[in-house]
C-alpha cells in the first residue's frame, strides 16, 4: 500500500487523536507503575511536539529498539508479559510506540483499533459505574477520530466531527442494548482466565495474626450485602461465619490444610457433607436470606450461623467446621440463597480424637497463659466455669478495646493479657481460644463479619470489611461447639451496635464517625445510602447479567432458550437497522424547497425529464420552455404557462401565481400522460 | 488459460466472484446524457479492509468479554457492533441520491492526459462528506465534499493517447465516509467524450510562404522582428518562448510575443507536405497552427475535402485543431456526444 500525498496526516488531525489517546490511555496509568505513565505521556508530548516544530520521526532501528527495550521492562516489572495486568500494560506501551511511527491516516486505523482494545482492557479492572461515562466518552471521540481518518484534504471541524460521532454512538445505542439482552450469554470462561485476573480486593483471609483484622476494618469497601426474606435477626445475632481457624503456631491461627478430614467429608453424589447432615442440629424457625457476595478471590462463601445443609446452593458445600465453600473461586459478584437457624447444636457429640486436636497447644509458645489456665483448672473449675472464668477476666480488669494495639512480639498472647491490655477483636478471641485450650476445653477461632447496616432505599443490609470480626467457639459434651465472643465481655457495644458504638469517635476510620451528626453529614450520610442502593442495582442488573440472569429475565418472555433468544436477536435487529436505515436515506432525500413555486417548478422538471427532456444544469425556466415546446408541440401551452407563472412568482415575488402555477402543473401532466397526472387531475 | 482460470478461482475466489460480478453489472450500465440520478438500488456496498479487521477485532473482543464474563466488556463489544452496522447505512446513505452530471471538457492534445470533469450534485438538505470518483480498479481520482443543494465538480483524468473522440468510460462514484469500514459505490458511464487533438510535431520546420494578400513572410527568421510583450501560457508553447526572467516573479509561465509590423494571411496546406504520412502531416499542421497563433498570423486551412478559411483567434484555432483532430478519424472513434464536447 502506498502512502499518497492525501494520506498524510493534518497536523491538527494528529494533536487531536493524541487528546483522544489520553483520554483512553488515562484511567490505564492510574493503575500502572509509574514508569509506563512517565513513558506513555513522554511519547505523547514528544509526537505533539515533533507535529509542531516539523522534527522529523525516528529510524527504523530506533523504533525497534524501542519495542523491544518495552518487551523487557514489562517482562522485569511483572515478571511475565502475558496475563491480564502485564498484558495491558504492553498494550499500552505499544499503543504509545505507534506514535513514533504515525504519519499517515492508515496509520490511524490502527490505532482506533488499539484504542477500542485498550478500552476493553480497563474493563477488566474496573467495571464501576462511572465507567459508563469512560465508554461513552471514549467512544464518541475514537469514532470522532475514526471519521476524521476518512476525510481526506482539508480536516473537519471538531464540531462536525464529535456531533456525528455521538450521532452515530447515538443510533448504536439501541442496537448495543438489543444485543446486550438477547445475545446468548456463555457462561465463562471458554479458555481460562489468566492468574492475575480480575481486580484486587480485600478482605478477611483464613489466616488471623495479631492486627490483621484491625487493618481491614479501615476500609468501608463492601463486602457483600443481604436481603432477609422474613423479620432480620437482632444485630446480636448477626454472625456471619466465615473461615474456621483451628491451627495455631503461638502467633497465627489457620485454616485446616486440606488433607483435614472435615474437608474431605463431602458427599458429591447428595451435595451433602455427610458430617454436617448428621452432626448440627437445628432448631426453631428458619431465617432465608440472598447474599450478594462481592468477588473476594476465595472459595468460601459466608452464612449467618448456622445455615441448613439441606438447602445450598448449587456449586457449594459444608464443610465438618460447617464452613460453607463454593467450588470455584468467587471471581465476580455472586448472589447465593440460603437458610440459617440462629438456634442449634452444632456437632453435639464428637470422637476423643477431634477433641483433642481442637485442644492443641504448642507448649513452649505463651507460657504464662497457659499456666493461668492450668491454674483455673487446678482450682476445679468444670468446662463452663472456666469460660465463665476467662470471660469475667476481660470484663473486670482493665482491657482496652482499641483499634490501634501496641505490635506484639513472639508471644503475643502473654504479652496481650499480662503487658499491654489493649486489643482488637482478634486479640481477645485468639487469648480467649488459647487459655480455653490451655485449660483443657476444645476451642476454635471462627473469622467473618458481624453485624451489618440497613439501607433504608433498597431495603437491604450491607456488610463491609469494617464489620470484619474474630469469634470463638468451645465444645462442650452434649451442646456441641458454643459461640463465644470474648469481646463481647470488653466492649458490648461492638456486639449490639457496631464498631463505631464501640469505639472513641477520634480512633474511627473517618467513614465511621457518625456520632453527633451535622445536618449537611447526615444529608451525606443519606445520599451515601442512596449511592449505594444504584450500586447495587447496577451490579444485579448489569454488571450481574449473567447467564443464569439472563434466562431468568428472558424465561418470562418466553425465550427461555438461546433458539428464541437469536430469534428474537435477529428480529430486533433487523427491526432496528430498517428503522436506522430509513432514518439515513430520510437525510439522503432531495429537500424539499421551502418556497412553493421553486417546488412545483422541480416537480413539473421532473416529469418533463421522466419524457427524456431534462433541464439542463445552465438553462433558465425561459429557454428550457422554449426548448421543450419545440420538441413536444402539445405541450407547449402547458409549459408556457407554467414558465411564465413561475418566474412571476419566484423573481417578481407575486405569491397569487402560486395557484396558477399548480393548474399549468396539472395541465402538463395531464398532457404529457405522466400517471402522476392523471392522479393529480382527478 | 483454463488453468490460469482455476488458479484464480481457488487462490482468490472473492476478487474472482467480485470481478465476475462487476463485469455483469459493468456490462448493463447505460450510456447515459445525464444528468443520472443515484437511486438506492444502484447503490452497491461492501465491507473494507478495514471493515473486515474490524470485523475480527470485534470477535475477538466478544471472546474477551465472553471469557472474563465482563458485563461492560460486552457493553463495549456490542456498542461497537451496532457501531459498524449504523457506519453501513451512513455510508450506503452518503451516496444514494447524488445526481451524477457531465461538466465540460477541455480538449487536449494527444499524449496529454484528458480531464473529465463530472458535476456531483446533492439534492439533500444534509452535506454529503468525502465523495470521489475514479476509474474501475483504479485509485480514487479525485474526493470532494458536497454542501446541501450544491454541486461538487470532480475531474477524472484519463491520458489520451489518439486523436479523435476520447469518450469516457464507465466509472465509479464511490464513498467510505464516514468510518472506512464499508465501500459504497455506483458505476455510472456518462455519455461524454473529450477531443483530442493531433499531437503538435516538434518546432522546427518553417510554415510554407504565405501568398495571397499579405505578400511574402519575412526572412528566414520568422516573427521575430519585434517584441511585442509577454502573454500568457499556452499549450504546445515551446520551452525556447517561455520568458523564464519573469517566472519568479510572476509565479505563472509566460510567453515572448512577437509581432508582425502587419497581419499576414497564409494558408496551412495538406498538400504542401507530401513527402509524411497522414498522422505526421497532422501533426505537423497542428504545429504550424500553434505557432501561426502565437506570432497573431491570419491563417487559413487546407484538408482534403474541407477548408477553412484564414482567420485568427481561439476559436479560429480551435475549428482548425479540431479538423485536423477529426480528419478522417477511425469510425469508431467518432463520439456520440460530438455537439456536447465541442
Amino acid at each position: 500500500m502506498k502512502t499518497t500525498a492525501g494520506d498524510y496526516l493534518a497536523q491538527s488531525s494528529l494533536l487531536r487523536l493524541l487528546a483522544v489517546l489520553a483520554l483512553v490511555v488515562a484511567p490505564h496509568l492510574w493503575r500502572m507503575p509509574p514508569w509506563i505513565g512517565a513513558a506513555v505521556v513522554a511519547i505523547g508530548v514528544w509526537r505533539g511536539l515533533a507535529a509542531w516544530r516539523q522534527w522529523p520521526l525516528p529510524p527504523q532501528w530506533l523504533k525497534v529498539a524501542a519495542a523491544v527495550l518495552a518487551f523487557i521492562a514489562v517482562q522485569v516489572t511483572y515478571g511475565r508479559v502475558n496475563g491480564q495486568h502485564a498484558g495491558s500494560a504492553l498494550l499500552v506501551v505499544m499503543l504509545a510506540l505507534k506514535l513514533t511511527e504515525m504519519r499517515s491516516r492508515r496509520d490511524v486505523l490502527v490505532v482506533v483499533a488499539l484504542c477500542y482494545f485498550t478500552m476493553l482492557t480497563h474493563f477488566l479492572f474496573s467495571q464501576e459505574m462511572w465507567t459508563v461515562l469512560y465508554l461513552a466518552a471514549c467512544s464518541v471521540t475514537v469514532t470522532a477520530v475514526l471519521i476524521e481518518a476518512n476525510h481526506p484534504g482539508a480536516a473537519l471541524a471538531p464540531r462536525v466531527t464529535l456531533r456525528l460521532g455521538a450521532a452515530m454512538v447515538g443510533l448504536a445505542l439501541p442496537l448495543m442494548l438489543a444485543l446486550f439482552i438477547l445475545f446468548p450469554r456463555v457462561p465463562g470462561p471458554l479458555w481460562g482466565l489468566p492468574s492475575d485476573a480480575g481486580a484486587a480486593r480485600s478482605g478477611i483471609s483464613d489466616s488471623m495474626s495479631p492486627g490483621d483484622i484491625s487493618s481491614l476494618i479501615q476500609s468501608d469497601a463492601v463486602a457483600f450485602r443481604v436481603v432477609f426474606r422474613g423479620p432480620p435477626p437482632a444485630m446480636k445475632e448477626r454472625y456471619w461465619r466465615g473461615p474456621v481457624l483451628s491451627y495455631f503456631d503461638g502467633r497465627r491461627w489457620s485454616a485446616p490444610f486440606r488433607g483435614d478430614d472435615y474437608f474431605r467429608l463431602y458427599d458429591p453424589t447428595t451435595r451433602l457433607n455427610a458430617f454436617a447432615r448428621t452432626r448440627a442440629e437445628l432448631a426453631g424457625s428458619g431465617v432465608p436470606y440472598e447474599v450478594m457476595l462481592e468477588p473476594h478471590r476465595q472459595n468460601w462463601l459466608f452464612a449467618l450461623d448456622l445455615p441448613d445443609a439441606r438447602q445450598l446452593p448449587p456449586e457449594t458445600h459444608l464443610t465438618g467446621y460447617y464452613q460453607l465453600l463454593s467450588r470455584p473461586l468467587v471471581k465476580e459478584q455472586l448472589r447465593y440463597a440460603l437458610v440459617s437457624h440462629p438456634q442449634y447444636r452444632l456437632e453435639p457429640e464428637m470422637t476423643e480424637q477431634w477433641q483433642r486436636s481442637a485442644r492443641r497447644l504448642s507448649p513452649e509458645r505463651n507460657p504464662r497463659a497457659q499456666a493461668l489456665a492450668r491454674q483455673w483448672r487446678a482450682e476445679g473449675l468444670d468446662d463452663a466455669q472456666v469460660v465463665e472464668r476467662a470471660l469475667r477476666m476481660f470484663r473486670t480488669q482493665e482491657f482496652f478495646y482499641t483499634l490501634e494495639p501496641p505490635r506484639l512480639g513472639p508471644d503475643p498472647v502473654d504479652e496481650f493479657l499480662f503487658e499491654t491490655r489493649r486489643g482488637f477483636c482478634e486479640h481477645y478471641a485468639s487469648a480467649f481460644t488459647v487459655l480455653m485450650r490451655a485449660a483443657g476445653v476444645s476451642a476454635r477461632v471462627v473469622v467473618g463479619y458481624q453485624g451489618g447496616e440497613l439501607n433504608e432505599v433498597g431495603g437491604y443490609y450491607v456488610v463491609r470489611q469494617a464489620d470484619a470480626h474474630a469469634w470463638s467457639e468451645v465444645w462442650r459434651a452434649g451442646s456441641g461447639w458454643v459461640r463465644v465472643d470474648p469481646t463481647a465481655a470488653v466492649a458490648p457495644s461492638r456486639v449490639e451496635s457496631g464498631l463505631s458504638a464501640a469505639l472513641e469517635p477520634a480512633e474511627l476510620p473517618g467513614f465511621l464517625r457518625r456520632r453527633g451528626l451535622s445536618t449537611f453529614d447526615y444529608l451525606r450520610l443519606r445520599a451515601d445510602v442512596a449511592w449505594d442502593y444504584v450500586n447495587v442495582a447496577w451490579d444485579q442488573w448489569v454488571l450481574g447479567f449473567n447467564p443464569e440472569r439472563q434466562l431468568e429475565l428472558l424465561s418470562r418472555f418466553g425465550l427461555g432458550d438461546w433458539q428464541r433468544m437469536i430469534l428474537a436477536l435477529t428480529v430486533t435487529i433487523t427491526g432496528l437497522m430498517a428503522l436506522i436505515g430509513l432514518l439515513a436515506l430520510r437525510q439522503a432525500r432531495t429537500a424539499v424547497p421551502r418556497d412553493e413555486a421553486l417546488r412545483l417548478w422541480r416537480s413539473a422538471t421532473r416529469t418533463l425529464a421522466a419524457l427524456g427532456l431534462p433541464q439542463g444544469a445552465t438553462e433558465g425556466p425561459r429557454d428550457y420552455a422554449t426548448r421543450v415546446a419545440r420538441a413536444r408541440p402539445e405541450l407547449a401551452g402547458a409549459i408556457g404557462r407554467l414558465a411564465q407563472a413561475y418566474v412571476a412568482a419566484r423573481y417578481l415575488d407575486q405569491r397569487a401565481r402560486e395557484a396558477e402555477l399548480a393548474a399549468a402543473l396539472r395541465a402538463l401532466r395531464a398532457a404529457s400522460g405522466s400517471p402522476r397526472g392523471r392522479q393529480t387531475a382527478a | 488459460m483454463r488453468v490460469w482460470l482455476l488458479l484464480k478461482i481457488l487462490l482468490h475466489p472473492i476478487r474472482w466472484a467480485q470481478d465476475r460480478i462487476d463485469a455483469w453489472v459493468m456490462a448493463r450500465v447505460r450510456r447515459q446524457p445525464g444528468p443520472v440520478p443515484v437511486p438506492r438500488h444502484r447503490v452497491y456496498i461492501l465491507p473494507t479492509r478495514f471493515g473486515y479487521a474490524f470485523a475480527v477485532l470485534t470477535l475477538v473482543m466478544v471472546l474477551a468479554a465472553m471469557n472474563y464474563s465482563n458485563s461492560m466488556a460486552f457493553a463495549l463489544t456490542f456498542l461497537l457492533i451496532g457501531l459498524g452496522l449504523v457506519a453501513m447505512h451512513h455510508t450506503h446513505a452518503n451516496l444514494v441520491n447524488v445526481e451524477v452530471r457531465p461538466g465540460p471538457v477541455a480538449p487536449v492534445f494527444a499524449g496529454e492526459v484528458a480531464h473529465f470533469e463530472i458535476h456531483i450534485h446533492n439534492p439533500a438538505s444534509r452535506r454529503r462528506y468525502s465523495v470521489s470518483i475514479g476509474w474501475p480498479r483504479a485509485p480514487v481520482a479525485a474526493t470532494a465534499d458536497v454542501a446541501a443543494g450544491n454541486t461538487a465538480a470532480l475531474k477524472l483524468p484519463l491520458p489520451a493517447q489518439r486523436r479523435g473522440w476520447l469518450p469516457a468510460r464507465v466509472f465509479a462514484v464511490s464513498t467510505e465516509f464516514p468510518l472506512g469500514m464499508f465501500h459504497a459505490w455506483t458505476w455510472l458511464e456518462l455519455d461524454m467524450a473529450c477531443l483530442v487533438y493531433p499531437a503538435p510535431a516538434p518546432p522546427g520546420r518553417e510554415p510554407p510562404p504565405a501568398r495571397g494578400a499579405g505578400g511574402q513572410l519575412a526572412g528566414s527568421r520568422p516573427g521575430l522582428d519585434e517584441f511585442a510583450g509577454l502573454r500568457n501560457y499556452q499549450r504546445g508553447d515551446t520551452p525556447r518562448a517561455i520568458h523564464w526572467k519573469s517566472f519568479p516573479k510572476l509565479r505563472q509561465p509566460m510567453v515572448k510575443q512577437f509581432q508582425e509590423t502587419m497581419d499576414r494571411e497564409f494558408w496551412l496546406d495538406w498538400d504542401e507536405l507530401p513527402e509524411l504520412d497522414a498522422e505526421t502531416r497532422l501533426s505537423q499542421l497542428a504545429r504550424w497552427v500553434l505557432e501561426a497563433e502565437g506570432r497573431h498570423l491570419s491563417y487559413g486551412l487546407r484538408l482534403p475535402g474541407s477548408r477553412i478559411a484564414p482567420s485568427r483567434g481561439a476559436t479560429h484555432q480551435h475549428a482548425c485543431l479540431r479538423a485536423l483532430a477529426l480528419h478522417e478519424a477511425a469510425a469508431g472513434a467518432a463520439a456520440p456526444a460530438a455537439r456536447r464536447a465541442a
